[in-house]
C-alpha cells in the first residue's frame, strides 16, 4: 500500500471511486453495468465530471463508449448502477432536463431539404420555453452560424453541404439551446485540418466562456490531448484510466526519453529525472550538445499500453492500474 | 407557457415548411405531376367505355366518370398510408426522429409536423388530378352539397389513413420494406374496392371483404360527392350510404388513433445512435 500512496502523492492521480462527491458534479456514474443478453458490455463504470470540464472518452471499438453515452443521454436503459446527469437520473429525465443537454451524433443525415438557417431557427425555437434569466435560450441563429462557420451557407439546402459542413451544422444544432452538458460523438471525423482547429477553438470557447461541460468520444488521441481536461480510457467494459494526459503518461512510464547529438553522433537516453539529466548533460558538454529533444510518453503510448494490457487480460502488477486500484 | 401547446405550434410551422419544400423540389413536383398525368391518361382512356353492358348504359356516366372520384380516393390512401409510412421509416433511418428525441418536446413537434405535411401533400396530389379532370371528363356533377360531402369524406379519410400509415411505418424495418409490402396490399384492396369498376361486378364475398376496409368507403364517399344520382344503380343497396361511410371511416380512425400512439412510442423509445449507425451501415452495404 505504501507504494501506491507514494505514487498517488507523486502524480496526483487518484482512483475515481475514491474521489469525493463534489457539489458541482454534472455527471456522476457509479458501478454502471450494461448487459445485452448474456454479454456484459459495461462491467462497473465509475466516473464523474465537474461543471465546465471537458472529458474525452477513449477506447477501442466495442469497448462500450457509445453505450455509456447513450445511457447518459437517456436514450438507453441501464442494467444496474447509479447515474446522475445534471442532478437527474437520465432514465427519468423530463423535457426541462432534456433542454439542458446537447447531443451531437456522427450518423445524422436528416433534414436534407431544409435550409441551414431555417433548420437552426426551427430547432432553436423548441428551447424558448426553457429560457431563464441566467441562460438565454435559444442562441441567435445568425451568431451561431458565424461561430460554427456556416454563415455563408445559411441559404443552402442541408443535402448540398460537404461532409465537414454537415458535421458543423450538427454541432450548431447541438448547442443551439445553450446546453449545460454537451455530448459529442467523434465530432471531427471527416474534418480538414482547418475545420478541426476551428472546432477545437469552439470547444475551448464553450467550456471556458460558457462553463459548458463536454463529454466527447474520439479516436484521435492528439485531439483528446488538446481538448480534454481529463481523459477516460474505456476497455473491456471498465474505465482503465482516468486523469489528464500528463498524469496518464506518467502512469505508463515515469521515464523521460532524451535525444541529442554530439559531434555528429546521435544519443538516446531514458531517464527517470529528465530535467536533472539534461542539466548534467549541459554541465558536462555545454555547447557540444545539439538537436536536444525531451519527450515524455505520449497519450498514444499510454493508450496502447493500457488497452493492450486489458485486452490481453494481463491487468495487474504495477500499482495504479485498473481494478487493483479500487 | 404550456410547452406541449408550444410544441404543437412549432409542429404546425414545421409541417408547413416540409410541405413548402415539396413545392420547391424538382423531384417532388415531378412526382405530383407524374402521378396526376398517369391517372389522367388512364381515365381518358376509360372515357371511351360508356358502360354498355351494365345498368349504367345510357346514363351518360362513362367508366372515366365513375373512376375519377375513386382515383382521388386512391391518391388519398397512397398519401395517407403509403407516404406516411415511407416518410416515417425514412426519418427513422436518416436520424430525423432521433434528432426530435434529443430536442425538448421535439417528438410532439415532429408528429404534428408530419400530420400537417402529409395531409397537405395528399390534398395537393388530389388537387393536381381534380383540376384537369373537371375540364376533361364529362358527367361529373358539382353541387354545394357535394362540396360539403367532399370535405368531410376527405377529412375523415385522412384521419382514418394517417394513423394506419404511422403504424406501418413504425413496424417495418426500413423504407424499402414499407413500400414493397404496402404497395401490394393497397393494390389488392384497390382492385376489390370498386374503384375502377362497380363493386357489384365482384362475387359477393369479395365485396364484403372490401367493405371492411377504408378504401371502399373513401371511393364511395367521393363518388357520392361528384356523381349524379343516376350512378347509384351500381352501388350496394342503391344508396350513397353516408351514415355507413362516416361510421366505417370513423371506426378506422378511432382504431388507428388508439393503436398508433403505442406503436409510435415503442418505436421512438428504441431509437438511439447505435440503431441509427447500424441502419446506416446496412444502407451503405446495400448501395455498395
Amino acid at each position: 500500500m505504501a507504494v501506491e500512496q507514494r505514487f498517488e502523492a507523486d502524480t496526483g492521480v487518484r482512483p475515481s471511486s475514491s474521489r469525493p462527491p463534489s457539489a458541482d458534479a454534472v455527471i456522476e456514474v457509479r458501478d454502471l453495468r450494461m448487459r445485452y443478453g448474456s454479454v456484459d458490455v459495461l462491467k462497473g463504470v465509475d466516473f464523474a465530471a465537474r461543471r465546465g470540464e471537458v472529458l474525452a472518452l477513449l477506447g477501442p471499438n466495442g469497448a462500450g463508449k457509445t453505450t455509456t453515452i447513450e445511457i447518459l443521454e437517456g436514450f438507453r436503459m441501464r442494467s444496474a448502477g447509479a447515474v446522475s446527469v445534471l442532478g437527474v437520473d437520465p432514465a427519468h429525465g423530463d423535457e426541462r432536463w432534456r433542454a439542458g443537454l446537447g447531443v451531437v451524433l456522427q450518423s445524422w443525415r436528416d433534414h436534407g431539404k431544409w435550409r441551414v438557417g431555417e433548420l437552426l431557427d426551427h430547432f432553436g425555437r423548441y428551447y424558448r420555453p426553457y429560457s431563464t434569466g441566467a441562460v438565454e435560450r435559444p442562441r441567435d441563429t445568425a451568431e451561431l452560424m458565424d461561430v460554427v462557420g456556416l454563415a455563408e451557407h445559411a441559404g443552402k439546402r442541408v443535402q448540398t453541404l460537404s461532409g465537414g459542413q454537415r458535421r458543423r451544422l450538427d454541432v450548431a444544432i447541438g448547442i443551439v439551446g445553450r446546453p449545460e452538458l454537451l455530448f459529442l460523438d467523434e465530432p471531427t471525423a471527416g474534418f480538414d485540418p482547418e475545420a478541426r482547429r476551428d472546432f477545437h477553438d469552439l470547444v475551448h470557447r464553450l467550456s471556458d466562456l460558457e462553463d459548458t461541460t463536454i463529454l466527447l468520444t474520439t479516436h484521435d488521441l492528439d485531439e483528446a490531448e488538446k481538448l480534454a481536461d481529463r481523459i477516460l480510457i474505456l476497455a473491456q467494459g471498465r474505465i482503465v484510466a482516468d486523469g489528464s494526459a500528463d498524469q496518464l503518461a506518467r502512469r505508463v512510464s515515469r521515464d523521460t526519453e532524451v535525444r541529442w547529438t554530439r559531434g555528429g553522433e546521435r544519443f538516446v537516453h531514458s531517464a527517470a529525472d529528465g530535467t536533472g539529466f539534461v542539466r548534467e548533460l549541459f554541465a558536462q558538454y555545454g555547447d557540444e550538445i545539439a538537436d536536444l529533444e525531451v519527450r515524455r510518453a505520449t497519450l498514444e503510448d499510454v493508450y496502447m499500453a493500457m488497452v493492450h494490457r486489458h485486452e490481453t487480460g494481463a491487468a495487474g502488477g504495477e500499482p495504479g492500474f485498473g481494478e487493483e486500484n479500487r | 407557457m404550456n410547452t406541449t401547446l408550444f410544441a404543437v405550434r412549432l409542429g404546425l410551422a414545421r409541417g408547413w415548411t416540409e410541405f413548402r419544400h415539396t413545392l420547391t423540389s424538382k423531384a417532388d413536383l415531378g412526382s405530383y405531376l407524374l402521378n396526376s398525368m398517369v391517372f389522367l391518361a388512364v381515365l381518358l382512356f376509360m372515357s371511351g367505355n360508356d358502360m354498355e353492358n351494365t345498368a349504367l348504359a345510357g346514363t351518360g356516366v362513362s367508366q372515366a366518370t365513375l373512376s375519377m372520384p375513386g382515383t382521388l380516393a386512391v391518391l388519398l390512401v397512397f398519401g395517407g398510408v403509403l407516404s406516411t409510412a415511407q416518410l416515417l421509416a425514412t426519418d427513422r433511418e436518416d436520424g430525423t426522429l432521433l434528432r426530435a428525441k434529443a430536442t425538448p418536446k421535439g417528438t410532439h413537434g415532429y408528429l404534428v409536423g408530419k400530420v400537417v405535411s402529409v395531409s397537405l401533400m395528399s390534398l395537393m396530389s388530389m388537387l393536381v388530378l381534380l383540376v384537369p379532370s373537371v375540364l376533361l371528363i364529362d358527367g361529373l356533377e358539382f353541387t354545394p352539397a357535394g362540396g360539403l360531402t367532399l370535405l368531410w369524406v376527405v377529412g375523415l379519410g385522412l384521419l382514418a389513413t394517417l394513423p394506419l400509415g404511422a403504424i406501418a411505418g413504425s413496424l417495418f424495418p426500413n423504407p424499402r420494406a414499407v413500400v414493397g409490402v404496402l404497395v401490394l396490399v393497397l393494390m389488392a384492396l384497390i382492385i376489390v374496392s370498386g374503384i375502377f369498376f362497380p363493386i357489384s361486378m365482384l362475387p359477393g364475398w369479395v365485396s364484403w371483404v372490401a367493405q371492411a376496409f377504408p378504401v371502399y368507403w373513401l371511393g364511395l364517399g367521393l363518388r357520392s360527392s361528384m356523381l349524379p344520382d343516376a350512378a347509384l344503380v351500381e352501388e350496394v343497396g342503391g344508396s350513397w350510404r353516408h351514415l355507413e361511410t362516416a361510421g366505417a371511416l370513423g371506426a378506422w380512425a378511432a382504431l388507428g388513433l388508439l393503436v398508433a400512439p403505442f406503436v409510435l412510442r415503442r418505436m421512438a423509445r428504441r431509437e438511439s445512435g447505435t440503431s441509427l449507425e447500424e441502419r446506416r451501415r446496412k444502407a451503405l452495404q446495400r448501395v455498395g
